[in-house]
């Protein structure tokens, strides 16, 4: 009787525990800190860097809140899961890499 | 064991196994949502990358943004994701109690994340920069107001799971339910990352 329902606890969420939560909130965080404080010495650096660094700061904590929080991986469990979003990634990149490039170009011959 | 119990055993595994099965379907049904709506915002995201620098004459972020509110905001809903993913850990122990106290905090923290935004944008229409001065603004309010719907209905069905958990306990609709949630919950969380920083930061910098 145990198995199956122990199989049940995850229903296609991925498996959980609080440790897991934790090393995701400390991550997080750090990552959280680590981007107000760019913007908060912002005289210390080029604004080139400092655009580069916070964005870098940002596509790494949405991989720690996927990971840790959404608890996506390589599990088979998690594979659909994984594809689709695989798959809204790349419309994303379209729309609004796409809508960027039109928009800036066209700014620019209007100039 | 007399023949019939075994049966009855059989029968209950089919129905767990039924269960789990149906489970995973409909968190997947749900997650193809939740990527319909991160669709959604980074539309917005889109839109605000192309307005956000026509200020019209008026104030930037940086007049109008404040980094220590902007951090306890962020931190608000850092943390109540946490909370929320304690208490999925409890649900799974079947710890009633602490499943209730868990997603009462995460509820109070989102509460606080809202009425700190509704505060800023009481302050900012009251000061006379709502989202009809400039292209910036617009774009601004409808993005982050977009978020902030999303974070309150998440509120409303948070209550309505409290109650389900309080009046049905860990039924198997209820922690389908919850897992959901949950996920809704994180899926917010991961949104408000790419808000604070590419509306809020990289306009102050």
């Amino acid at each position: 009787m145990d198995q199956p329902h122990h199989e049940n606890e995850n229903m296609g969420a991925g498996h959980i525990t609080k440790r897991n939560y934790l090393i995701g909130f400390i991550l997080a965080t750090v990552l959280t800190v680590v981007s107000f404080g760019l913007a908060a010495f912002k005289e210390s650096m080029p604004r080139n860097v400092i655009v580069i660094m916070l964005s870098v700061a940002a596509l790494l904590q949405m991989l720690v809140h996927l990971y840790y929080f959404l608890h996506l991986n390589k599990s088979s469990e998690q594979r659909w899961n994984v594809i689709a979003f695989a798959f809204t990634a790349l419309l994303i990149f379209i729309f609004v890499g796409g809508t960027i490039w039109v928009m800036y170009t066209l700014n620019l011959r209007m100039m | 064991m007399n023949t019939t119990e075994a049966k009855n055993m059989d029968e209950a595994q089919v129905i767990a196994a039924e269960h789990a099965h149906h489970a995973e379907i409909n968190t997947f049904g749900f997650w193809i949502y939740l990527m319909s709506d991160l669709v959604i915002f980074s539309v917005l995201f889109a839109t605000f990358a192309v307005l956000g620098k026509n200020y019209a004459g008026g104030p930037g972020p940086t007049e109008l943004f404040h980094l220590p509110y902007l951090f306890i905001e962020t931190m608000f809903l850092l943390l109540s994701s946490v909370t929320f993913g304690f208490s999925m850990v409890a649900m799974n122990e079947h710890k009633k109690k602490a499943v209730i106290i868990g997603l009462i905090i995460t509820g109070l923290l989102g509460l606080g994340f809202i009425g700190m935004e509704l505060y800023e944008f009481r302050e900012l229409i009251m000061a006379g920069h709502g989202p009809d001065k400039s292209g910036f603004l617009s774009s601004f309010f409808t993005l982050v107001a977009t978020h902030g719907t999303h974070v309150t209905f998440g509120l409303l069905w948070l209550v309505v799971m409290i109650i389900q958990v309080i009046r049905q306990g860990f039924s198997y609709g209820v922690r389908s339910r919850l897992v959901r949630l949950s996920l809704f919950w994180h899926f917010l969380d991961i949104v408000w990352v790419g808000v604070f920083t590419f509306i809020y930061l990289m306009g102050m910098v």
